[in-house]
């Protein structure tokens, strides 16, 4: 059975999801032509991956969430190609490992399409997610498999590969909160006590969601994955605030969000120098600031058009491929390269939020809105951090930035979400099939 | 579920604006501030554009390739490189991006770069890819001639400087000691940096230009200009005599002047020219007065002749802001080439081109063609008057008396078998007790003159205080002028 929105959805997907092949083909293409003027021998090898890799991802979506979103694909594709280019401008290597992530990503994207039929089963299994977790959040710390790289001790060794655990874990907590304020949404926000004139929630229903909430983020700290706390933080403040609808709770975390940052300024010896090299980089241009400098460098030597791809010298910023990867687009792609990536964000942003909008559940309202939460925002703290809006903690960019954990966690996320829009418009298809027949009947 | 739709809305609004906040920064980094990050001297980003893009070559007239760019395994990609050394150095200069660029390199930047818009020509090619955009400089300078003006110079401090009369065209211009250029092109900073220093701190101050951009006094060469400048306002003829006399008094001065080795010399201006006897000289530059500082400008002495080797000639010193009312005995010393006047080998070249090419003055250019990455021919340094320092008439007479010279005169050494050579020697003063720099300007054949010639040694090379411009100048001169003869 096929519903009408289904063709259309799919229709849409397939049309502008050529696009982004389009795109990111010709973007390579360029890149190539800036090395030698010959196309590289593996080029219609590449493609045909490319096409082959969104196919499936399509065949994926048309087979198990057909009424999805049609326009989330599409856009990760594009995102994915982006960072796909500018990598593989970058070192070769490092393109080969990302394609095979990719090829990872997408299949666990389809996995992940085949195995949750239903996304509001999840909420039952709570408590497995908080431990599944909490689990992936301290693997790292376990010695052996756990390593330290670039100062924070996020990555955990297995056989040949390594990953950063916490970018999964963020999505499996993401599970636990929806689920857990979907559940106790009234008890929270109603209150039961006085104090003063404030009515207070029972602290029985508050302390679980503190305690996982403050465990989180005291070992994302503790790792020195600054980036990543902020982010949890601020999703959580969202998701409490969209379930209680009580901005006592803003006012809360507002206060608790000073208390850990003043904390953490005195306690922690690279928060001053991050938030000193926020203020004013420029005196250790050639020291702590490094890096932010040559990353504002590349931006305004890209300027309005860019340098063109391959013609720049983003190898020049450290880290150009991870947490700077968007730098390395503001120099080559110029302005309108940078703001088309910011305004991809925007529609994924904006599609999620009306995912979440259109189901109707408060878990699934709940759990859409805490995946949406984590990709705009994601991109908000690293974009933001690289153009020195906010103080920089490294995190990857979702989908653009080289890494593997981060891309196969965000490709599960966008697969939850289409999940859920499958459902949602599956639902509304039901509802109007029954509200047609009760017409019927009546006439 | 209506009011969780609206808590869902705020937060999605927050979002969104947060991301908004993110254009407006981009904005402000990749428009407003742009240029100033993109001018921070610290952003290296505008040097590596500039470098590693392609860059044509410089080819000498006789095909040498004086300077090129081979892959490099930096971040630059490119690599200048310079074959020939310091053989060229004073001409082609270096593309340096710790130090700058100099001689051709800067001159012709923008053809080399093909910022040209000549030499960036459309072509469908370029629509993807700017690599061959790129000309190559083609000069006068014949790397043979150079490499004769070294040898002959050998350990001896000084320049050569040949040229084509007819055009300005320069052949040679070698001036010792020279540098290798190639340890400044270098992408190591603190090595150039170590280099550069090095250069500057030798005393014999190898990165000079001597030929064009350090001057010294012209001594007897300059009795050339002396002679047209007497002939050109017909205050001397070819008839006119002068005392024979071993010193002259200079006028509102203690001091006497000498003739050469104390010699007694005087007699027609055809004898005094042929054993440049300094009393005659001193004579017409002080007759001259006031009609002298003019007559030198028409030679471009006090100008600075318009070479196109970055940074430029250095001009001459003369007589300006002295007027011959107090300055009488200066004007004795001018006319034999002393006192105030203090000229380039380059300048000194341009006096002997003046008489070989009727009077006029080719502008001197090391620049023979452009041509674009395909080998087309782009442009051609069109040959332009820069001075007409004398007539035709006082040419003529000037040829003459050089001839005589070369043929029975203090320039003897300068005679090439079966070639008419006209001549003239310099052994001019220092000062103090330093050994004279020996002089001598010439051009060839004389009859159908088609190279003009200026050799300085500095304090006598090899011979020291027994050097005169004829005894150590003028074979030097001999050795360049014949291979010139001979042809590539």
């Amino acid at each position: 059975m096929k519903s009408a929105v289904a063709r259309r959805r799919r229709g849409s997907e397939l049309l502008l999801g050529l696009l982004a092949v389009v795109i990111v083909v010709s973007g390579y293409i360029l890149v190539q032509l800036s090395k030698q003027l010959d196309l590289p021998p593996d080029l219609w090898v590449l493609l045909a991956v490319m096409v082959g890799m969104f196919a499936v991802a399509h065949l994926g979506v048309r087979w198990f969430a057909p009424r999805g979103d049609a326009t989330l694909l599409p856009l990760v594709a594009l995102l994915c190609g982006i960072g796909f280019i500018m990598i593989s401008r970058l070192n070769h290597h490092l393109a080969r490992t990302q394609a095979v992530w990719t090829g990872v990503g997408v299949a666990c994207f389809v996995a992940t399409l085949a195995v949750v039929r239903r996304p509001r089963a999840l909420e039952r299994y709570r408590y497995t997610f908080a431990l599944l977790g909490f689990a992936l959040l301290v693997l790292p710390l376990a010695p052996g498999i756990g390593a330290t790289i670039n100062g924070a001790r996020l990555w955990v060794h297995l056989g040949p590969v390594n990953f950063e655990p916490n970018e999964i874990a963020k999505v499996l907590l993401v599970v636990f909160f929806a689920s857990y304020l979907a559940d106790k949404r009234e008890l929270l926000s109603a209150g039961s006590r006085r104090i003063g004139r404030m009515m207070v929630p029972d602290p029985k229903h508050l302390l679980p969601l503190v305690l996982a909430w403050g465990f989180s983020l005291i070992i994302m700290a503790g790792q020195g994955d600054l980036g990543s706390s902020m982010l949890f933080f601020a999703v959580f403040v969202g998701m409490l605030y969209v379930a209680t609808e009580r901005s006592a709770y803003l006012i809360g975390a507002a206060g608790l969000f000073a208390v850990a940052s003043v904390f953490a300024y005195n306690a922690v010896g690279h928060v001053q120098v991050r938030v000193s090299t926020w203020i004013n980089p420029w005196p250790v241009a050639q020291g702590k600031g490094y890096q932010l400098i040559q990353s504002l460098f590349a931006f305004g030597s890209g300027g309005f058009g860019g340098t063109g791809l391959g013609l720049g010298s983003p190898q020049k910023i450290p880290n150009a491929a991870t947490d700077f990867v968007f730098a390395a687009v503001g120099e080559e792609l110029g302005l309108l390269g940078t703001v088309a990536v910011v305004i991809a964000f925007l529609i994924v942003v904006g599609a999620g939020f009306r995912i979440a909008v259109s189901s109707d559940r408060p878990f699934t309202k709940l759990f859409a809105t805490g995946l949406t939460g984590l990709i705009g925002i994601q991109a908000f703290v690293i974009i933001g951090g690289v153009t020195r809006l906010i103080p920089l903690t490294g995190i990857t960019l979702p989908f653009v930035s080289y890494g593997g954990s981060s891309l196969v966690a965000n490709f599960v996320l966008v697969a939850l979400l289409l999940r859920i829009s499958d459902e949602a418009a599956a639902d509304a298809e039901a509802y109007a099939r029954t509200s047609a027949i009760a017409v019927a009947s009546h006439s | 579920m209506n009011t969780m739709d609206r808590m869902i809305r705020r937060f999605g609004i927050t979002v969104v604006v947060l991301l908004l906040a993110l254009v407006g920064q981009l904005t402000y980094l990749q428009v407003v501030d742009a240029k100033k990050l993109d001018h921070d001297p610290r952003n290296v980003r505008r040097l590596v554009r500039d470098y590693s893009h392609p860059r044509g070559e410089i080819i000498t007239a006789d095909g040498k390739v004086a300077a090129k760019s081979v892959a490099s395994n930096d971040l630059f990609k490119l690599q200048r490189e310079y074959p020939l050394g310091d053989l060229l150095a004073q001409i082609v200069g270096y593309q340096s991006f710790v130090v700058g660029n100099t001689g051709v390199e800067a001159t012709y930047n923008d053809a080399l770069a093909g910022h040209d818009p000549d030499v960036a020509r459309f072509n469908f090619r370029n629509i993807l890819s700017t690599k061959d955009q790129y000309g190559s400089v083609v000069l006068t300078v014949r790397s043979d001639v150079q490499e004769v003006a070294r040898q002959a110079l050998g350990t001896q401090r000084g320049s050569v400087v040949a040229l084509d009369p007819r055009t300005g065209a320069i052949l040679a211009m070698y001036s010792n000691p020279s540098f290798n250029p190639s340890g400044l092109a270098a992408h190591n900073g603190t090595f150039v940096n170590t280099y550069f220093t090095g250069l500057n701190n030798d005393p014999t101050h190898p990165n000079l230009a001597r030929a064009y951009r350090e001057i010294y006094a012209p001594g007897s060469t300059f009795k050339v200009v002396t002679t047209a400048v007497g002939l050109g306002t017909g205050k001397v003829t070819v008839d006119s005599t002068f005392p024979v006399r071993t010193s002259l008094q200079l006028p509102d001065s203690p001091r006497t002047l000498a003739n050469f080795g104390n010699e007694s010399c005087g007699g027609t201006l055809t004898e005094s020219f042929t054993v440049s006897c300094n009393t005659t000289f001193a004579d017409i530059g002080i007759g001259l007065g006031d009609l002298f500082p003019p007559g030198m400008h028409a030679f471009g002495v006090g100008e600075r002749p318009p070479l196109d080797v970055a940074p430029g000639a250095v001009p001459s010193t003369d007589m300006d802001g002295k007027p011959f009312a107090t300055n009488k005995a200066f004007y004795g010393l001018a006319g034999i080439g002393q006192g105030f006047i203090a000229v380039t080998p380059l300048q000194m070249a341009l006096v002997a081109a003046a008489v070989a090419n009727n009077g006029v003055i080719m502008e001197p250019h090391v620049m023979s063609e452009i041509r674009d990455a395909q080998g087309g021919l782009v442009r051609r340094f069109e040959p332009k008057q820069w001075k007409q320092a004398m007539t035709p008439q006082v040419s003529a007479t000037l040829t003459t008396l050089m001839n005589g010279v070369v043929a029975n005169g203090t320039g003897t050494p300068a005679q090439i078998p079966g070639v008419p050579v006209a001549g003239k020697t310099g052994t001019a003063q220092v000062g103090g007790q330093q050994a004279p720099n020996a002089w001598f300007i010439a051009f060839a054949p004389s009859d159908a003159p088609r190279f003009a010639v200026a050799v300085i040694v500095e304090h006598g090379g090899n011979q020291g205080s027994d050097a005169t411009g004829g005894r150590v100048s003028a074979p030097i001169a001999r050795q360049v002028l014949q291979k010139l003869l001979q042809g590539p």
